[in-house]
């Protein structure tokens, strides 16, 4: 599998303040890597320098092929950008927007105007097409603005925060847009500062800090980097203590008892496979059960582990 | 494609955009066009009066001036224009397409000319009904009013210079007040030179805004008879002094305003 997306040794210093400090990035062609880290961890550094708006101080990168330093104008026609504040024009229409977009990647006035089309329809902007943006909802501005890194088709996206400041309905609209996307084979780098948003859109998640990566893996896997799975099981009246005995073999730690609500915390290892085990030993013994779940650590944890503080916590030097 | 051919086309994109929100946002256009007539009014009346001008009438002399004044005026916007787009991070977007790299400022400057041209019109009318005329034929006339829109597209590039280095449009309004009183009001544009105490008088004879005020007031035919030639050479061949001033305006500021742009820092 060959790296889209390519960086080495990435720093970028504002002043006083270390934005990036050696940050290495590898992206396979094709799926969503997702970079979390709270405000002011660099992640709209790291995407200022690979969509070339940005020169490090040092290290080297590569988008598409192309050469972000040596060959800046080769990365912008194979990239689609959509910041983290909508960077669309409040005074022009959607359609005009995403017109202008398509006539300034040299798509032709046929193909800017049909492109514009498609995808304000697709992005369930046509009735609002002929309208300035400044009478657009934070929603659709956010829907206009990713449309407009799309205009091109290009094969690499970067998506700075593209939920940021949006209500839950909007942020799930645009999840499923995302979602889409990729499924097209669009390879897509996404910075974020919702630990649900990573954990649902990436295929591999960087958590980034103070400028520099602190971890990198699946969801799954950064959560393994955690540990402290568990079953949480509720059983009928009387049957804790059964309960209790068939799970023992099962735990890799002590097992937590609350005899009045009848609720056993195991903690085991293994996942799915070992709920299975737990789920048919219990039904063979006939322990009848009332709620059961496989408990896994959330990337909240992940986070409060790796960094020692939680995700909504800014960092020093945020910029909002 | 071509290089020159993309940087036109790209330029003329960006132009229609700009040009986009003049139509949408007219209460903009509306104080561009009346603090020119404010002026003219104001200067007519109120100071008109306690203004000597040799062997003419001060209506007459003004207009230029305040023709000049407002073409500087104008080239402001440029500023703004660039600074708002750069606060609202559409000069990000812009930064990020594989578009001319020169596109954004030329596409802003040109279509701030409008702005200007608009405004001509409207003064050259509010001129003509205070008592302003022209005296010199419509050629010359339409000469002085081409040196005026050349001069503000000349400062149209120093403003698209500070539009970029500037963090807000705040910023850039109150800048450039600072710069523009004292060029536009230490000249020739409000009162005859001569008049003005030794340093400042040499300032304004050399001062660009006052070869342009004089080249359009001789186009213009606004120059009283028997009135005594300048003194100096920059006002002895105003447009051929000012013409100096508008290449070395966009000789330096062009190139200064498109390194700028393309080196600017993306905002956090």
């Amino acid at each position: 599998m060959s790296d889209i997306i390519e960086a080495v040794g990435l720093t970028k210093h504002y002043g006083a303040i270390k934005a990036l400090d050696g940050l290495d990035l590898a992206v396979p062609e094709g799926t969503i890597f997702g970079m979390l880290g709270p405000n002011g961890a660099g992640k709209t550094t790291a995407v200022s320098i690979l969509t070339t708006l940005t020169i490090p101080d040092s290290g080297t990168a590569s988008v598409a092929g192309a050469d972000v330093f040596d060959s800046p104008g080769e990365v912008r026609s194979r990239i689609g950008l959509s910041g983290q504040y909508s960077a669309v024009d409040e005074h022009l229409t959607g359609f005009e927007n995403l017109d202008m977009i398509g006539r300034l990647y040299h798509l032709g006035k046929n193909r800017s105007i049909q492109r514009a089309r498609e995808l304000l329809d697709r992005f369930d902007l046509t009735d609002a097409a002929d309208r300035p943006v400044k009478t657009y909802s934070g929603g659709m501005r956010r829907r206009l603005d990713l449309a407009g890194a799309l205009v091109a088709e290009p094969p690499v996206l970067f998506l700075d925060e593209p939920t940021t400041g949006l209500d839950p309905r909007s942020r799930i609209e645009l999840w499923h847009i995302i979602q889409d996307l990729v499924a097209k084979g669009s390879t897509l780098l996404l910075t974020t500062q919702y630990l649900e948003e990573a954990d649902r859109l990436a295929d591999r998640i960087m958590v980034i800090d103070h400028g520099q990566a602190i971890a990198i893996g699946t969801s799954d896997e950064l959560k393994n980097m955690v540990g402290g799975e568990r079953i949480e099981v509720t059983v009928a009246d009387g049957a804790v203590d059964t309960a209790r005995s068939l799970l023992a073999p099962l735990a890799i730690g002590e097992i937590q008892v609350d005899e009045r609500s009848r609720h056993l915390i195991v903690p085991v290892s293994g996942g799915a496979s070992v709920l299975t085990r737990a789920l048919r030993e219990l039904d063979t013994a006939g322990v009848e059960i009332r709620d059961v779940t496989l408990r896994r650590p959330t990337l909240d944890d992940v986070f409060m582990t790796l960094t020692g503080h939680a995700a909504d916590d800014p960092a020093e030097g945020g910029t909002e | 494609m071509n290089r020159i051919r993309t940087l036109f086309a790209d330029s003329a994109v960006v132009a229609k955009r700009n040009l986009i929100k003049i139509k949408r946002v007219p209460e903009v256009l509306v104080f561009v066009l009346i603090s020119p007539i404010m002026f003219v009014l104001l200067f007519a009346y109120v100071f008109g009066g306690a203004i000597n001008v040799p062997g003419g009438s001060y209506r007459e002399f003004l207009i230029a001036g305040i023709f000049a004044q407002t073409v500087i005026f104008g080239a402001t916007f440029t500023g703004a224009g660039l600074a708002e787009d750069m606060q609202k991070g559409i000069i990000n977007r812009f930064r990020s397409l594989p578009m001319s790299r020169a596109a954004v400022v030329v596409g802003r400057t040109a279509s701030d000319v409008v702005y200007n041209v608009l405004s001509l019109i409207i003064m050259a009318g509010t001129g003509l009904i205070v008592g302003w005329g022209i005296r010199n034929g419509l050629l010359n006339a339409l000469l002085g009013f081409g040196l005026l829109l050349l001069f503000g597209y000349a400062i149209s590039w120093v403003m698209a210079y500070v539009g970029l280095l500037v963090p807000s449009v705040e910023v850039i309004n109150n800048a450039s007040f600072i710069v523009i009183f004292p060029l536009t009001f230490i000249a020739n544009t409000f009162v005859p030179s001569e008049s003005l105490p030794g340093p400042l008088r040499a300032f304004a004879e050399w001062n660009p805004v006052s070869a342009l005020t004089q080249a359009a007031r001789e186009l213009f035919g606004n120059i009283p008879p028997g009135t005594p030639a300048p003194e100096v050479w920059s006002l002895q061949n105003p447009v051929f002094y000012s013409l100096i001033w508008v290449a070395v305006f966009i000789a330096i500021f062009a190139p200064l305003s498109v390194r700028r742009y393309q080196r600017m820092a993306a905002k956090n």
